[in-house]
């Protein structure tokens, strides 16, 4: 059966809100769970040990437990807070950038890549596995077509590397070295008043004609529409993905879990879309088509 | 400190040549590169021809290969690193581990120059790709502040490349996907940002409307000039108001940033714009060697004078430049 994770929480949400959150998530029937602040490094509601606490907690309640990592480093405090999670063997590391790589390899620690690593092909996963890669996630711009190939081309070098998708929620598309959400405010970077705990899913960016494009996320900008791939489970049920990626949100999560939880047992009726949300789905990167594009999914059949 | 100039059709390579460059990067007429452009880039024949010109006059020629393979691809970018490797160029510019380490093991010979699409912005990403197929330069996206290059300077292992003047992409390279999700066509996956089979012109009674992939990306009143609709560099509504959100239509200009990133040991300022004219390279060229050639002259203190800025400033986007992230309150 498909595993379901949790990714990393993308949003700056308060210390008692991420809390909450993971409490709740104990609870709700997914695999693994990513810990970790993978977006702005001036996010430091949770400590690095506070991480590392709620990872033990976590993994006390029997989920699988990975800590993700920055995923545009720019400094060396950038570097110091990556080794505390690269030179730790309690836990497996998410790397999401090269330097992360390097830390863990160099430290021996196995570690997964999280979907902004750049991996496209059979090749470059060669490489990564000879020198500890566990588990990879599909780089959100590629879809299913190329993601069977990629499976295939693994089975045939005789290469056991499970694959993950990131299956639900605003997709991550950018990372800058801007802060959108303080030059919305008209703030500095450097002083940006933490704006972004007033926003726990982002600002909406539309164009003139009220069109949702993006999501601005501090330096990062996220899809407009959300992406959904509930009804292409038994797809990657079929084509041997290992595990499905659900990205957290403030509200609603549990329904969410729930209702992915139901579909990969292929518990859900043919007419029953999941409509929790006010954003718009899309689906069309996983189809290779514009990631904004709904392309009609195919209908359940049962017993994926 | 080198100058790297862009060569998108063969007579913008030799004007920049024959206008100062210590170097030129050209890529091949697909997507095996990072600029594909109708009618620009280059076939066999003329990629010879281009290099021949450059060797006779003492120029060195990069090929950029430095989009990322998908598995259907993976055979014809192989054959592009071949086709580099045979033609005798004096390094190959890529990002795609996979084809780094197929170069590096086929043609070891042939130096590596990690690309900005490669995404390395720390010494332990340079440390990652020099220790797995050692690369001898990397090129540092336009994410770093100046003191961030510094951090990045000091313990590179490897020679660095840094953008000077030209089109800004805001977004750490390599990892922006912003330009598949409004079209199909990503950097990553087609070397193509904001295609133009997507660009759609429209005179409306609002105003010039500039579209992508039919999505409104800017409306230009009277009087106002409109740019290409790259797609960061729209304008869009956030909480009401409408505003450049991403960035605005400005070039990134570093000329008053020379002596510091001399200082810095760095190796090379590039020069973006392979889609430009061979009359943009020569003027473009041309003002930077004058530059270079003063920085190093060093007499009186290197001074950037009004007639080089006052060219650069007439060949940027919008007529605007800006440092960009060199400088930290630009964030």
């Amino acid at each position: 059966m498909l595993k379901l994770s949790l990714g990393p929480i993308l949003w700056f949400w308060s210390r008692q809100t991420v809390f909450d959150f993971y409490a709740n998530a104990a609870e709700l029937p997914v695999d693994t769970i990513y810990l970790g602040e993978v977006v702005c490094s001036r996010r430091r509601e949770l400590k690095p040990d506070d991480w590392l606490d709620l990872a033990r907690d976590l993994k006390a309640c029997g989920k699988n437990v990975v800590l993700s990592t920055l995923t545009l480093i720019e400094s060396e405090a950038d570097l110091r807070r990556l080794r505390r999670f690269c030179e730790q063997d309690e836990f497996l590391v998410e790397a999401n950038d090269q330097s992360a790589l390097q830390v863990a390899i160099r430290n021996r620690i196995p570690f997964v890549t999280g979907p902004s690593m750049n991996i496209y092909n059979t090749a470059t996963l060669k490489i990564l596995a000879k020198q500890g890669l566990k588990e990879w996630n599909l780089p959100v711009e590629l879809g299913k077509e190329a993601l069977e190939q990629l499976i295939k081309e693994l089975q045939q070098e005789g290469l056991d590397l499970p694959a993950e998708v990131f299956s639900w929620g605003f997709l991550p598309l950018a990372w800058s070295s801007r802060c959108f959400t303080a030059r919305h405010y008209n703030l500095p970077k450097d002083n940006c008043e933490f704006r972004c705990l007033q926003h726990p899913d982002g600002m909406e960016l539309r164009s003139r004609e009220s069109q949702e494009l993006f999501r601005i996320n501090g330096i990062s900008t996220l899809s407009g529409s959300r992406y959904d791939l509930m009804r292409e489970l038994p797809d990657m049920g079929r084509m041997g993905v290992s595990t499905v990626r659900l990205s957290p949100e403030h509200l609603r999560m549990e329904a969410v879990v729930r209702r992915f939880d139901q579909v990969r047992r292929g518990e859900l009726p043919a007419t029953d879309p999941l409509q929790l949300v006010e954003a718009p789905p899309c689906n069309g990167y996983w189809y290779g088509r514009p990631g904004m594009d709904l392309v009609a999914g195919q209908q359940f059949k049962t017993g994926l | 400190m080198e100058l790297v100039c862009p060569a998108g059709s063969l007579p913008a390579l030799k004007t920049a040549v024959d206008n100062g460059a210590n170097a030129v990067y050209f890529g091949f007429k697909d997507s095996t590169n990072a600029r594909q452009f109708a009618g620009l880039n280059f076939n066999d024949k003329r990629a010879a021809e281009g290099i021949e010109y450059a060797h006779l006059r003492g120029a060195r020629v990069f090929c950029a290969i430095n989009t990322y393979p998908q598995p259907e691809g993976w055979e014809q970018w192989k054959g592009a690193v071949d086709r580099a490797a045979s033609l005798g160029v004096d390094a190959i510019i890529l990002a795609d581990m996979g084809l780094l380490d197929y170069a590096a093991n086929r043609y070891p010979h042939i130096p590596r120059h990690l690309s900005v699409q490669g995404s390395a912005t720390s010494h332990e990403a340079l440390s990652f790709y020099k220790d797995n197929f050692d690369i001898r330069r990397a090129v540092l996206p336009r994410v770093l502040s100046l003191d961030q290059v510094r951090g990045v300077a000091k313990h590179s292992p490897v020679e660095l490349e840094v953008f000077a003047f030209g089109s800004l992409c805001i977004m750490a390279e390599g990892r922006c996907y912003l330009s598949s999700y409004l079209t199909d066509e990503s950097p990553n996956t087609r070397g193509a940002c904001s295609p133009a089979k997507a660009v759609r012109w429209q005179e409306t009674p609002k105003g010039l409307e500039s579209r992508l992939n039919d999505v409104l990306i800017d409306r230009y009143g009277q009087g106002e000039s409109a740019g290409y609709p790259t797609l960061c560099k729209g304008r869009f509504q956030v909480e009401g108001h409408v505003y450049h959100a991403i960035e605005e239509p400005v070039s990134l200009n570093t000329l008053d940033l020379l002596p510091e990133l001399q200082a810095l040991g760095i190796s090379a300022v590039k020069i973006e714009g392979r889609q430009r004219s061979p009359a943009y390279i020569a003027d473009v060229a041309r003002t930077w060697r004058h530059a270079l050639d003063n920085l190093e002259a060093g007499t009186d203190g290197f001074t950037v004078e009004p007639q080089w800025q006052q060219t650069l400033a007439g060949l940027s986007e919008g007529g605007l430049t800006t440092l960009g992230a060199y400088h930290r309150k630009w964030k």
